[in-house]
């Protein structure tokens, strides 16, 4: 009755290998919460948060206690509040940012996401107004996290988005120096985003989505490198095969949790995000992966295959172990969260170019990367372009968080603290794109965005 | 509903009487026991039926690990549906 072996396999993946699921995440409508006046939209908001996420964290934590698996956030993701607060008659949504933080302090989340706008087509009055307010918005909250789409297959790239939020990004760290910029690891610019990822920075609660939700994502790099350590020298079938089998494992354990925490909360469970996303603590690095495949460093030739097939074992083995899959699904690369890839950053080994190329095989972009203080506005609109352009034309989700840290130069650290690690300022290529960014406009949807 | 107790540490006399006695105390039925050395530690597992518990199941998590704490031992207490879901199809 008692199978000794997979029972210890399991409990040494959770203490030694950093097994563990990554985040609980409830998404939360607040379609109900408009109105005209400001002040009584935030209490709607605040009612509503406080009311619907009650019980997540208290649940979080006992299903961590009595499993025995550490659920290391809980976190809250709610409509895109350009819609919530477009009615409202003002033009700044701070306010809102400030209301979602106190519900977030309130219930006890790590993080709530939301504060976003999608504007791959065009601007909306409130689409504008959040975007506006951004700067602001993070540099006076801890756990409230946005994310605006600028980009999809279906729709193109719109480039004036792209350009606006290069500057957003640059005045984000402007406003937030003091933390080296920290309000822009809290911004995600996207292409191809989506709807129930329970993922921050990105998180928001999309239009297709019902009245609540519970997503949950999971971790578990460690586990991947340590069960790579007993193939070592076999052929790419075994390697893939070895990482199916334990991505398997790691998505059954995330399956479970939802399961367990969507019946305890009453509240629809909705996927289970296949990932593999590190923390910066050692033995917990995807970057470690790719070099146990014998990538000497992340980073040099044959880094983007290694991933490539990483990726792809990921999601073969984790499809069949959960009912609902979704979210981003998909090995995650930030760089200041991930010991390899901060490694990989400082000995020169991994440069933006070769990241960039990695994002075409992976979830989900370039990722909590540190440039210059000095970068221009036009230079970050640009690096959004060509990952919107990525994502475009391959169908896929990718996205940007970059960290121009003020007064930064190539090589300084930047330390971010938590989760979200510490980074080295990379250098960037030092020809401009202004004249091209400039142009405004869209650019066109692919070819294969007519599917129909 | 079932548990998995497991008691890793080095060995001594009287860790199995003392993790039996608290179970015993709070009405917790062992139904499977495997005991051995591994690498020169001592692992013991048990499958124990709760339903019965006189004290909520966190409550006894806690329990254990204090007695665990005396016993200079680890003692983990976890559902037993993680082992099963990860290790089943």
């Amino acid at each position: 009755m008692i199978n000794s072996h997979k029972i210890l396999e399991t409990i040494k993946m959770i203490n030694e290998e950093n097994l563990d699921i990554r985040t609980i995440t409830m998404g939360i409508s607040l379609r109900d919460c408009c109105g005209e006046d400001i002040d009584r939209v935030c209490n709607k908001i605040y009612d509503k948060i406080t009311k619907k996420a009650a019980n997540l964290v208290k649940t979080g934590e006992d299903i961590e206690h009595e499993y025995g698996i550490p659920i290391i956030n809980k976190r809250i993701s709610v409509t895109p509040i350009s819609a919530v607060g477009e009615s409202c008659n003002t033009d700044s949504y701070v306010k809102i940012a400030k209301c979602l933080d106190k519900a977030a302090d309130e219930t006890g989340v790590n993080f709530v996401g939301g504060f976003s706008a999608l504007v791959h087509k065009g601007y909306t009055k409130g689409d504008r107004i959040l975007i506006n307010s951004i700067p602001e918005a993070l540099a006076t909250t801890e756990k409230v996290c946005s994310s605006v789409n600028v980009a999809s297959t279906r729709a193109g790239i719109n480039m004036d988005a792209v350009y606006e939020m290069g500057k957003i990004i640059k005045l984000t760290a402007e406003y937030t120096k003091d933390r080296a910029g920290f309000g822009c690891a809290k911004l995600v610019v996207f292409s191809n985003a989506v709807e129930d990822n329970p993922f921050m920075a990105g998180a928001f609660h999309g239009e297709g989505e019902p009245e609540t939700v519970i997503n949950v994502g999971v971790s578990g790099p460690g586990v991947v490198k340590k069960a790579l350590e007993k193939v070592k020298g076999e052929d790419f079938s075994i390697v893939a095969d070895t990482i199916k089998r334990t991505a398997y494992k790691i998505t059954r354990m995330g399956q479970l949790v939802a399961k367990e925490a969507s019946s305890r909360l009453n509240v629809p469970f909705g996927i289970v995000d296949l990932s593999l996303a590190p923390t910066p603590a050692i033995g917990d690095s995807v970057a470690y992966i790719l070099e146990e495949m014998g990538i000497e460093k992340c980073g040099t030739h044959g880094t983007t295959a290694a991933l490539a097939l990483l990726n792809d074992a990921v999601k073969k083995g984790g499809v069949m172990a959960s009912s609902h899959v979704g979210g981003l699904s998909g090995a995650f690369i930030p760089v200041s969260e991930d010991a390899g890839m901060i490694d990989a950053v400082n000995i020169g080994a991994l440069s933006i170019e070769k990241l960039e190329a990695m994002t075409c095989v992976c979830s989900v972009g370039l990722d909590m990367f540190a440039v210059p203080g000095d970068t221009s506005p036009e230079t970050i609109a640009a690096i959004i372009a060509d990952e919107a352009a990525i994502g475009m034309i391959n169908t896929k989700t990718t996205a940007v968080r970059v960290i121009p840290a003020p007064g930064a130069k190539v090589g300084d650290r930047i330390d971010f603290g938590g989760l979200l690690g510490h980074a080295y300022v990379m250098p960037l290529n030092k020809y401009k794109s202004d004249d091209f960014v400039k142009r405004g406009g869209r650019i066109p949807a692919p070819i294969n965005s007519l599917k129909n | 509903m079932r548990a998995v107790v497991t008691v890793l540490g080095s060995d001594k006399i009287g860790i199995i009487a003392k993790v039996t006695a608290v179970l015993a105390e709070y009405n917790v039925n062992i139904l499977d026991i495997s005991q051995t050395i591994m690498q020169n530690i001592f692992t013991m597992i048990m499958l124990v039926d709760i339903s019965k518990s006189n004290i909520p199941f966190s409550q006894l998590v806690d329990v254990l690990d204090e007695t665990g704490k005396e016993l200079g031992v680890d003692i983990k207490t976890q559902h037993e549906d993680i082992f099963n879901s990860m290790q089943e199809i």
